[in-house]
């Protein structure tokens, strides 16, 4: 233990320097740049709130703050855990010449969709305001699903990112999974409209679901359910752990794969 | 002899491959294959038992044919390749100058790439931070410092690289026929620059089929032959035995 504190000081730096190689290049050669964080989920939810008020007829004032909580929390998992899954491979040519400790490659694919996750923040905030919906004293529960979010990200990514180094159709099956956890996810429907007793599993087995109920309740003023709290925070520490235990079980044998 | 430290040691090393036959990287191939029973593994040993030690200040010539398990040895050394058996035990930071320039990002631009590959070699930030000018100085590129490294010529990216990781004074020092880096006036500078490590008392591990330079450079040498350790000793006696028709004459088969 006091090994991996010691390598973590020895190689900070070079974490910081992969995240911010990952947020400068995700940019480079745009227009915009860094302004397309909060330029991208506002449109896209410019677009999902014409479709769904009126097609679908859903015509409430917050209606855009409730698509943003879960749209934002919701591309954080998915961005962050594909490029922790791609995160070995991309950078093969570091890892075939230079000793690094390996697990920095998928945490700084993890740590770099989570700043621009944090930036993208604003957005939601402005929108609330806009739309009516103020601050009250439960917004500080959002911490909780802020920090779940991200440990829940990295246990999948580390169990991801080792996979799929052995076998590359993982990132095509995992483009499909998370299509699967969105529809499970209740970004653009309310969960009650949806909802019933036989389905209701579904969203009870969803850890991305309870973090983004969590993270809803903070924004718009209420309790959070504790029950899925417990069951999130549950389900992301079980996925860190076993993603660390896999990930170095099988870290020596990357190069051979690389 | 008994007064001088031990830099590296290196006992027993072994290092395996598992080949399946013909490679196997999807999962549909995979579960296939396994149903049917047909995953078929080789065994293929890279290196087979090496054991020597280096005291600070030697140079060892590592020789041997083509896939004789010389670059494994230095993978192994450097840290990048994990070996399946054995111990190596080293002290003090290693430098490795292994295909130069290859962990570069290639849309990242000379001077970005100064910092994360300087940090990648376990550089604090406030030493690249000094050490800034001086590498681009010794690299010498010009206003190419500022341009992404996918447009450099592949001597240009040798260059900035060697520049990178040179620019600390390390305690073992790996080449891989680099001396042979950039173009003429390049060369120079970096041989020279090689060549103060060297009086400073560096432990080197140098690979090179070039035998005026072994023979100048080294102290020591020992010959690989199918990843089994075969001859250790000074290094003209090593290039002698390398040349020589015992060495020479088997790995024809």
């Amino acid at each position: 233990m006091k090994e991996f504190v010691e390598s973590f000081k020895k190689y900070a730096f070079f974490l910081s320097q992969l995240v911010k190689k990952e947020i400068k290049l995700k940019y480079r050669s745009s227009y915009l740049g860094v302004i397309w964080t909060l330029l991208e989920p506002l449109l896209t939810m410019i677009v999902l709130t014409v479709v769904f008020t009126r097609l679908f007829g859903r015509d409430t004032n917050d209606y855009p703050v409730y698509i943003l909580t879960g749209r934002l929390l919701f591309t954080f998992y998915s961005g962050s855990t594909m490029a922790a899954l791609k995160s070995v491979r991309s950078h093969a040519g570091m890892i075939k010449k230079v000793y690094v400790p390996k697990y920095m490659y998928p945490l700084s694919g993890i740590l770099s969709n989570y700043v621009t996750f944090l930036i993208s923040l604003i957005v939601l905030a402005v929108v609330s305001l806009v739309r009516g919906v103020y601050p009250t004293l439960w917004l500080f529960q959002a911490l909780v699903p802020l920090i779940v979010v991200f440990f829940l990200a990295l246990g999948t990514g580390l169990i991801l990112s080792t996979v799929a180094v052995f076998f590359r159709d993982l990132e095509y099956l995992w483009g499909v999974a998370t299509m699967i956890i969105m529809y499970a996810s209740a970004i653009f429907y309310k969960t009650e409209t949806v909802a019933t007793e036989r389905n209701i599993w579904i969203f009870r087995l969803n850890p991305v679901y309870a973090v983004i109920d969590n993270f809803r309740s903070a924004v718009f003023g209420g309790p959070m359910d504790l029950g899925l709290t417990a069951y999130a925070a549950g389900v992301s520490a079980a996925l860190v752990v076993l993603g660390a235990f896999v990930f170095s079980k099988n870290q020596d044998r990357f190069i051979l794969h690389l | 002899m008994a007064d001088k430290e031990t830099v590296l040691t290196v006992d027993n090393v072994s290092v395996k491959y598992r080949l399946t036959e013909e490679k196997v990287d999807n999962l549909k191939e995979y579960v296939i294959r396994f149903l049917k029973r047909d995953l078929k593994y080789k065994d293929f040993l890279a290196l087979d038992g090496v054991s020597f030690s280096l005291e600070k200040g030697d140079r060892l010539a590592i020789l041997g044919s083509n896939g004789a398990g010389k670059s494994t040895l230095l993978k192994v050394i450097a840290g990048v390749l994990k070996q399946s058996e054995g111990e190596v035990t080293k002290t003090g930071n290693v430098v490795p100058l292994l295909e130069l320039g290859a962990g570069f990002d290639m849309q990242y631009s000379g001077a970005e790439n100064i910092y994360l590959y300087g940090s990648m070699l376990g550089y604090p930030k406030d030493f690249i931070k000094a050490k800034y000018d001086e590498i681009v100085e010794f690299a010498d590129l010009g206003e190419f410092i500022n341009m992404p490294v996918k447009n450099y010529s592949s001597g240009m990216r040798a260059r900035l690289g060697f520049a990178i990781a040179t620019v600390v004074e390390p305690d073992i020092l790996i080449l891989d026929e680099v001396l042979s880096v950039g173009d003429a006036a390049f060369k120079k500078k970096s041989e020279k620059k090689i060549m103060d490590m060297f009086d400073k008392g560096t432990t080197v591990l140098f690979v090179s089929h070039n035998e005026d330079q072994v023979r100048k450079l080294c102290s020591k040498g020992i010959v690989l032959k199918r990843g089994k350790l075969v001859y250790s000793g000074t290094a003209n006696e090593a290039m002698d035995f390398y040349l020589g028709k015992n060495y020479q004459g088997n790995s024809q088969k």
